[in-house]
């Protein structure tokens, strides 16, 4: 382990934003040559320092599996909780302290398999926590099994002869669910998934940003999608804004996936409400008195 | 006398609850154990606490052990079904050392059971139901007000040593409805976790100063930034995979219960100075064999009643001991015999043990005790 001094001094080159959200001492990080969570993490640390976030008033939660790993690296107060239920412990911390930013870091398994129900149910609820997916359509930690979010016919480690389910849209799960903030990102789109997340983030109510990530080493190479450049070129090849999307036809979209904020309205903030009712009752009683 | 009240179990389990300073509760809506909840979703809004009901058992402790950790004192209750589903998050907060408070109103098992009759059938679970070694520590009451009273007390040990503590109570005690007198606020003793003054963002988080019983806890959003994770960790709070750290962390984990033992037991005998025969009862079985006590001694028979009020860790000092002096042993639970082995491996061949069960959903009587007392 180094710590942050000797970072400092051995690399000037440093990104400040590494320096300042992350925990240099506890990198580099565990993540796959080409993987896309590297810069979705960092996606996350720049929409922070554009909002100006306070780091010790700033949670991190995350679940289990590559995506769960983010928790460690950022300087927050952050905590790895268990397989699927970074939502539910995050749902705890906000409705303890309405006052504090709470965001979900998660894997496309963590969150839509095992956590499926927290997600559905958070969503409904409008509790402001925030949660970023890091969708690579497979469990990498366990070695490439296929997830919720892979394709159909896809192959995976435990889909040897094609992946017979159908996946899911996770963002658009969310919009079903009834949250209030619904959009996608992509690890190739930078500069907008700053953006998205910045507006996810600063959305009042339940957001969720599903991120589509890339994992060369399983997904890539059980599927010939080619090397993790060849993986972000398709994004950029195959993303369409929400504002041009909403111009095409529904066979123009097949194969895509559109990119932008694809849902947002505002409604009653749950821990804003339950913070309503209580000073309500308090109200009653003292009227009573 | 101070002011009397008349209470169900499950009541009194959320009023001592409120006095020892709850101010969140998750839960799921399962049977026999409703009422905490119901009751939780009246009374916490009033004290200025939240309740939710979660979408599911394993959710309700996560929210719980979220709330612990933003500082807030957190509680779930449930049944068989849902302690199950509990285990997991269960031993996150052991490992962890996030204070929980974790009611289980056993009914009638395996699986969906007997949901309305009563059971203590979880006892072995709520010791090795979530994988690994972990600590664990585990109260029974057997009356109204002791759930009130072991409520509170719950709350404080989970505080003191920064560790979930169940409290194992049975349908028979949460549906029993009975007078008691509650106690003045001021004399309540309340115990909060130790908590970092001055944030930090050098110190340690699992780092403990000489003379601590556990580290000091940090609230996440007071300025001392950590980390906090299920995997084994050191000091820092961070995953290692050194053998010599994991061995460190297990052992501290589990010395912290066990050096502490003295403080942690409670027992509530009864007659046993001169006792021959106990009974060997907790919770709502107690009840049961109150009435087999006063019946034998009518008769003339030497009983008494040895009844951990604190179940895990089990009391095995006293208890070796006591069968060092006595003829005979009878266990009476509600279940096929659980607490039956931790006696049998205490006692050995200090004294005979024989065993009153029952795994119908109906309770132990009096007669059925007292039968095994004047067995030869």
């Amino acid at each position: 382990m180094v710590n942050r001094g000797d970072v400092k001094q051995k690399d000037k080159q440093m990104s400040n934003l590494v320096y300042k959200y992350m925990r240099p001492e506890h990198l580099p990080h565990i993540w796959c040559p080409g993987c896309g969570n590297g810069i979705i993490m960092r996606d996350v640390a720049q929409a922070i320092e554009n909002l100006g976030l306070s780091r010790n008033n700033t949670i991190i939660v995350s679940g289990i599996g590559c995506s769960s790993r983010a928790a460690g690296y950022l300087d927050f107060n952050t905590i790895h909780t268990t397989h699927g239920r970074a939502i539910a412990f995050a749902t705890g911390i906000k409705l303890a302290n309405p006052s504090l930013e709470v965001i979900v870091i998660a894997g496309d398994g963590d969150i839509s398999a095992i956590g499926g129900n927290h997600l559905i149910h958070a969503a409904r609820r409008n509790i402001g926590i925030t949660v970023i997916v890091m969708n690579n359509n497979i469990y990498g930690m366990t070695g490439g099994q296929y997830s919720p979010t892979t394709p159909k016919g896809a192959f995976g480690t435990t889909a040897p002869y094609g992946n017979l389910d159908r996946p899911f849209d996770i963002a658009g799960l969310a919009y079903g669910a009834g949250a209030s903030f619904a959009a996608r990102g992509s690890a190739y789109h930078v500069q907008q998934t700053i953006n998205i997340i910045q507006e996810g983030i600063h959305h009042s109510g339940f957001s969720l940003i599903d991120v589509a990530s890339v994992c060369p080493t399983y997904y890539g190479r059980k599927n010939k999608s080619g090397s993790a450049v060849d993986m972000l070129k398709w994004q950029r090849d195959n993303m369409i804004p929400a504002e041009k999307a909403a111009k095409m036809e529904p066979e123009e979209l097949k194969g895509k996936l559109v990119l932008g904020i694809l849902h947002q309205v505002q409604y009653k903030e749950f821990t804003y409400a339950y913070d309503q009712l209580i000073k309500r009752l308090y109200q009653e009683r003292e009227e009573n008195e | 006398m101070g002011n009397v009240v008349l209470m169900q179990g499950n009541e009194a389990c959320v009023e001592g609850a409120l006095a020892a300073g709850m101010r969140l509760y998750a839960g799921y809506p399962i049977t026999p154990s409703t009422e905490i909840a119901e009751i939780s979703s009246v009374r916490l809004p009033q004290e200025g606490g939240k309740f939710i009901q979660m979408e599911d058992e394993i959710a309700s402790i996560a929210c719980a052990i979220g709330a612990s950790v933003a500082g807030v004192k957190a509680m779930t209750a449930t049944s068989g079904p849902g302690f199950s589903l509990k285990q997991e998050n269960l031993g996150y907060a052991a490992l962890a050392e996030i204070p929980l408070v974790v009611v289980d109103v056993q009914r009638m098992g395996p699986s969906t059971g007997m949901p309305t009759f009563p059971s203590q059938g979880d006892m072995m679970m709520a010791r090795w139901g979530t994988h690994g070694d972990h600590p664990v520590i585990a109260l029974c009451p057997s009356s109204v007000k002791e759930t009130y009273d072991l409520s509170i007390r719950a709350f404080n040990l989970s505080e003191k040593f920064r560790t979930p503590v169940l409290l194992m109570m049975d349908e028979l005690v949460g549906h029993l409805r009975e007078g008691m007198e509650l106690p003045n606020p001021e004399e309540i003793e309340i115990i909060d976790r130790p908590t970092v003054k001055y944030p930090d963002p050098k110190r340690l988080p699992y780092h403990m100063k000489a003379g601590q019983l556990v580290p000091q806890m940090a609230p996440f959003g007071k300025g001392q930034r950590y980390n906090i994770t299920g995997l084994i960790h050191d000091e820092s709070g961070f995953p290692t995979n050194s053998t010599e750290e994991a061995r460190k962390m297990m052992e501290r984990l589990m010395h912290k219960i066990s050096d502490n033992y003295d403080y942690i037991k409670d027992l509530a005998t009864e007659n046993m100075d001169d006792a021959d025969i106990a009974i060997f009862c907790y919770g709502g079985t107690a009840r049961a064999a109150k009435s087999a006590m006063d019946e034998a001694r009518a008769k003339g028979l030497k009983v008494g009643i040895f009844r951990p009020r604190t179940i895990w860790p089990f009391p095995e000092n006293e208890l070796a001991e006591a069968s060092r002096k006595l003829k005979k042993i009878v266990v009476a639970e509600h279940n096929f015999g659980q607490m039956l082995l931790e006696v049998q491996r205490v006692v050995k061949n200090n004294c005979p043990v024989s065993f009153v069960g029952k795994w119908n959903g109906g309770v132990i009587t009096p007669s059925e005790i007292l039968a095994k007392i004047e067995e030869a």
